[in-house]
């Protein structure tokens, strides 16, 4: 586990010889304030685009405390957009990040159950099959793969969206690694009481495992919402962008001048629930970070 | 290691396998098997027939001197990355990790970044340099510096690293705090009462004991900047100027789609495949060997 709490000597004298107090605390303190400030600065500077009007922006320097536009930026954003309202770009978002982590790990899980718990023809080239999958990250193989999608007519779908993102092996190299841990009790128990595999599957090993598929669906769920490319490749509707790739499309082509506020309210929108998925499932973060890297 | 108790059959296994196969096979056997086959070949310029070439696409393209300069592009840009994006990161862990109360705050905040989608990063890091209205660009002009990274080569480069180093200090703080929580105390006790000041037993003993971590986040930050980044730079320079931030999966992108140059963009890809088997099978070899969180 990533980050245990230290536990703390405080009773005894010596514990405070490689401690800081006074002024070095005092110090520390400061430069890790001032490290912070430094990695927040270019998302506070977005905040405060976004609640500004574009004349305050394009006559530099432009101001460094939030405006009184909040509401009107926003709302143009969401309702009214450059190309397509930034509501319709939120949505599309949802439904990939959610589809490609919870398509992901449904596959997984079915397949990684079958790897473990079963002997069948074709197991061990199936293992390398998935191994494979692990090493190709979806842009080395964009031109091939953008034609099959484009030869089902999978353009401009979410189903052109998710499947190529899910044919990857992570999640289920996650799950036999988990699923090895269970104590092969289990499993002998089920099989005297004459319990068919399915329900063994979804009455012991699902629920044994809520913790990895949550801290999974962290790690997904953020993987699919800042997908880039491929969304750039197969969406050519602005209907079907999805709100990370939409931000580049708002940008006028030539000399115009961009309608900044709007493009920086939709980038704080396009930031928000990953954001929040990592800052309230912390712990489950980090563990799923940890977890599939491993 | 393998299951001593299992079911029996072979139906429901491979009934259960099935839509990770249908999905691999189509999405990605198929694709990849693909990306191999027309690297063997020029299509001619209609697309109605292509001409078998051998390896004439990977001949020409370790010929072509925009091709091998993309190659040092992606290495510089990938070794600043790494650089960037470890350094302050192991200094902000090595100074949270020196406090007893407020080190859970300052990762909350410091997380944050890790979330914000390279492409978004680049969005934002565009908007401070940008020549007319941004902030950063604004001061520097006011202290006498002519910030344009629409012309100036490393004023570009020096951007795109930036901006795609910024959300990994979060990813790199998080795997640095945990293995500094993890150094023991009495170790460091025994060298302070030795007398070894801070730095000294950082250098000494602390940056030894983290060097497993240190390599796997080398390791994986160079597949990162490899292959991840593509948003910040299509955000930011589009490749240019000229060439100057054409990393190689950039490249595949600019000649596969933009310049319709299959045979040759495929050629790529396939260059690409055997650098990120090469990356994994370092990463792998080792991270069975050493890594023990």
């Amino acid at each position: 586990m990533a980050a245990p709490e230290r536990k703390t000597q405080g009773k005894l004298p010596a514990a405070g010889m490689v401690e800081k107090r006074g002024s070095a605390l005092w110090m520390t303190h400061a430069l890790m304030i001032l490290g912070v400030l430094v990695v927040f600065f270019p998302i506070w500077l977005a905040f405060v685009a976004s609640t500004v009007t574009q004349p305050e922006i394009v006559s530099p320097p432009m101001p460094l405390l939030p405006g009184g536009h909040f509401v009107e930026n926003y709302t143009r954003a969401l309702f009214a957009g450059v190309n397509i309202p930034v509501a319709t770009m939120l949505l599309n978002s949802l439904v990939m990040a959610l589809g490609i982590a919870l398509g992901k790990i449904a596959i997984s899980l079915l397949s990684a159950f079958a790897i473990v718990y079963f002997r069948f023809p074709g197991r061990t080239t199936f293992f390398w099959m998935i191994f494979i999958t692990l090493m190709l990250p979806v842009e080395v193989r964009i031109v091939p793969t953008y034609e099959v999608v484009a030869g089902f007519g999978l353009l401009n779908s979410y189903a052109g969206l998710i499947f190529p993102l899910i044919a990857s092996a992570t999640a289920t190299f996650l799950f036999r690694q988990f699923f090895l841990t269970i104590p092969d009790e289990l499993a002998e128990a089920a099989r005297v009481d004459g319990a068919r595999p399915m329900r063994f599957f979804v009455d012991i090993v699902l629920p044994m495992s809520r913790t990895n598929i949550a801290a999974l669906f962290v790690i997904l769920f953020i993987y699919g919402w800042n997908q880039y490319l491929w969304p750039l490749l197969i969406t050519t509707e602005p209907e079907m962008n999805t709100i990370v790739m939409g931000i580049k499309q708002m940008f006028p082509s030539g000399d115009d001048t961009a309608d900044w506020p709007v493009i920086m309210a939709t980038s704080i929108l396009a930031m928000i629930p990953p954001v929040i998925v990592v800052v309230s499932m912390q712990k489950l973060f980090i563990r799923g970070l940890v977890d599939s890297e491993k | 290691m393998e299951k001593r108790v299992t079911f029996k059959g072979w139906l429901l296994p491979l009934a259960l396998v099935f839509p990770q196969i249908l999905i691999s096979g189509v999405f990605f056997f198929y694709p990849a098997g693909q990306a191999i086959w027309q690297s063997l070949f020029i299509p001619d310029p209609f697309g109605l027939s292509s001409q078998f070439v051998g390896l004439g696409n990977f001949e020409y393209l370790l010929s072509d001197k925009y091709y091998r300069a993309s190659f040092l592009t992606t290495a510089i840009f990938s070794t600043l990355v790494t650089l960037v994006s470890m350094v302050p990161a192991l200094f902000l862990a090595v100074m949270a990790d020196r406090l007893v109360k407020g080190a859970g705050t300052y990762r909350t905040l410091l997380i944050w970044p890790y979330a914000v989608a390279p492409a978004v990063a680049g969005v934002l890091w565009l908007f401070m340099f940008n020549t007319r209205v941004g902030v950063v660009s604004w001061y520097l002009g006011q202290l006498g510096y002519d910030w344009n990274h629409v012309l100036n080569d490393g004023e570009a480069m020096g951007l795109v690293v930036v901006a795609s180093a910024w959300g990994r200090i979060s990813y790199n703080f998080l795997f640095f705090f945990a293995a500094l929580q993890s150094v023991p105390r009495s170790v460091i006790e025994a060298a302070a009462i030795d007398g070894a000041r801070f730095w000294t037993r950082f250098f000494t003993i602390v940056l030894p004991l983290l060097s497993p971590t240190t390599f796997f986040l080398l390791v994986v930050n160079v597949v990162y900047a490899f292959f991840e980044t593509f948003g910040v730079i299509h955000t930011i320079t589009s490749g240019g100027p000229q060439q100057a931030t054409t990393i190689l999966v950039y490249k595949v992108f600019a000649d596969g789609f933009v310049g319709q140059d299959l045979g040759s963009s495929a050629a790529q890809s396939v260059i690409l495949l055997v650098v990120v088997g090469a990356l994994t099978v370092v990463q792998f070899r080792y991270v069975e060997k050493k890594v023990h969180y």
